[in-house]
């Protein structure tokens, strides 16, 4: 049985996030850490070599430097750490991820289950997970908040996914490519010895020729310009009265004078 | 290459709001670039669910309505979806930002190795070609992204950033029927259940979210907000704490690691407005702040703000909407 994680290094989800002066995405001191949703990805691929024995890998893809998520990963107990990263991968949109991601994981050969986090908290796309499991040629199922049965010898999987209107439970065969909301687990901290394996750990870099990218597939989209937000105008209006009834009937005459209700 | 296509999701015969959001970009798109919008409609026992895309906006309908449709799953839609596209090959595809969008569009775009534009906010042309502009990191920034060489150029696009159009029923147009990309053989995955979240307002699709914090301090604490919800036919959002302290189940949650709703009004109760949970309701329309401590950050994003007990200010509140609205 092998497990691959994929993860990815973010800022913090507390960094304050501007456009520098070189027109360049900053987050100033914030940290680098591993993508919040990605941590459950990690949590739910370790319960499954805990319960059915095996191998758990995490695999990211970024700069040469991007290895936050990949220590962070191995310090929750994954054993292998894999990182994708080339300079033609530098401005890849989630076509061109997809088509890395896939490459490195085909290479690795005896994979059972791709797990992904929702999304990625900078990007915020959440297609990176079905565009893999499409060029694997592997079911895709998303938003899944539990694994009712995966059977590895019988290559069966049963999951529970999380729509708008809904729970949705789907059986699919493996290999398959699945993407984790929140509700799956908790996951763990990592562990001191964790830490000091993966503070040791001498993480693989594949390179964009490792993965077999030829350059034959690039991105599609391209991003010319970050900004701020637009601004909000309107000052904080405070409503105040004597009774809790006063303060009530001001508000709602507002909400309803300019129509908002 | 030509012409602008609009996948309608739907969910057992309706039609999501976000579908005719994007028939009413779309609309306005085929005008500046004087092409035509065709509507994608999939599923099984679709009813009047063509023509209904035609009086939202659609020029012509594929529908393909087939056993194999009936529960949503991402094989047989792509394969459709990209089926069609690449014979017909139009140069804009659009779809709602939703769990089944965001599916349905990855792996088409995959099958036709063309651009995705996800989660667009704002969409026009410039110059002749379509550009969007979208939130990233969690809507701290937002980012121009366009597709020059994508051929279609795909976009997802979030619900509630663009109007939906008046239904016109005057409105029609040729409605044919395609067959399905996928026999049920060819296709892994079954659906064997579903659990709706019945009598709840989607809080994605919802024009008013009431929120509760850490503020409401424990589950019966957000019976007060149930009560203004269902005066105000609202959904029920809550804070990550409210969450994670096991008050009210997950589906509810609002911010970076939960939902991101843009209702017309959002009011926040009891919560502080950390910036994990601002990232998800802060292109609310207009947002109400109730919190005891006045120096609470929410203060500093909410139009208008009540310093306050909301136990006390709630019930009041639920009581004076109940008299004007009736």
């Amino acid at each position: 049985m092998h497990v691959v994680v994929c993860a990815k290094e973010t800022p913090d989800s507390a960094a304050k996030v501007e456009v520098g002066a070189d027109g360049n995405v900053t987050w100033g001191g914030a940290p680098l850490v591993i993508n919040p949703w990605d941590e459950y990805a990690v949590e739910e691929g370790l319960r499954l070599k805990e319960e059915h024995g095996g191998t758990c890998t995490v695999l990211a893809m970024g700069s040469p430097s991007s290895q936050e998520a990949l220590k962070h990963a191995v310090a929750m107990g994954c054993d292998d750490a894999v990182l994708v990263s080339d300079p033609a991968f530098e401005n890849a949109d989630t076509l061109l991820t997809s088509h890395a991601l896939a490459q490195a994981i085909a290479k690795m050969g005896d994979v059972d289950l791709a797990i992904f986090g929702r999304q990625a908290i900078d990007g915020d796309t959440g297609h990176t997970a079905v565009q893999v499991g499409r060029r694997l040629g592997w079911n895709t199922l998303t938003y899944v908040f539990k694994i009712a049965e995966i059977d590895f010898e019988a290559g069966t999987i049963k999951v529970e996914r999380l729509l708008e209107e809904g729970k949705q439970i789907c059986e699919s065969r493996l290999p398959a490519v699945l993407s984790t909301v929140k509700d799956i687990n908790e996951p763990r901290y990592p562990s001191i010895i964790g830490v000091r394996k993966a503070a040791k750990l001498e993480i693989p870099v594949w390179t964009a020729a490792d993965v077999g990218a030829d350059g034959a597939i690039q991105a599609k989209v391209q991003w010319p310009a970050v900004s701020a937000p637009p601004a909000r105008q309107a000052e904080t209006e405070m409503i105040e009265g004597d009774t809790p009834e006063a303060i009530a009937a001001a508000l709602v005459d507002k909400l309803i004078s300019e129509k908002i209700v | 290459m030509s012409g602008i296509w609009v996948w309608v999701e739907q969910h057992q015969g309706s039609a999501a709001a976000v579908s005719w959001e994007a028939m009413g970009l779309a609309r306005a798109l085929a005008g500046e670039l004087n092409q035509s919008v065709t509507a994608l409609v999939m599923g099984h026992d679709l009813g009047d669910l063509a023509q209904a895309a035609l009086h939202h906006g659609a020029d012509a309908v594929l529908v393909c309505d087939d056993p194999t449709l009936a529960d949503f799953r991402v094989e047989p839609y792509a394969s459709l979806l990209s089926k069609l596209a690449s014979e017909q090959e139009p140069a804009a595809v659009l779809a709602g930002a939703t769990t089944r969008g965001r599916d349905v569009m990855g792996a088409a775009a995959v099958d036709l190795e063309t651009g995705l534009i996800a989660d667009a906010t704002g969409v026009e042309v410039v110059g002749g070609m379509i550009q969007a502009t979208r939130p990233v990191y969690a809507g701290k920034l937002f980012s121009t992204v366009v597709g020059p060489d994508a051929s279609p150029l795909m976009l997802t696009l979030r619900p509630r950033a663009f109007p939906a159009p008046q239904a016109d029923t005057s409105r029609s147009g040729e409605v044919t029927a395609v067959e399905p990309a996928l026999a049920e053989d060819d296709i892994a995955t079954r659906v064997v259940g579903f659990e709706s979240t019945t009598g709840q307002v989607s809080l994605t699709d919802a024009s008013i979210v009431v929120s509760g914090g850490r503020g409401v301090q424990g589950p019966e604490g957000f019976e007060p907000l149930r009560e203004l919800v269902g005066v105000l036919g609202a959904a029920l959002g809550a804070s990550r704490v409210a969450v994670d302290s096991g008050w009210i189940p997950y589906e509810h949650q609002v911010g970076q690691t939960g939902k991101t709703v843009s209702p017309d009004l959002y009011i926040a109760c009891g919560i502080s407005g950390a910036i994990q949970h601002q990232a998800g309701m802060r292109s609310s329309k207009v947002i109400v702040a109730i919190n005891k401590d006045p120096d609470a950050p929410i203060f500093r994003l909410a139009h208008y703000g009540i310093v306050g007990d909301l136990f006390a200010i709630i019930p009041a509140l639920t009581e004076a909407f109940r008299e004007r609205l009736g």
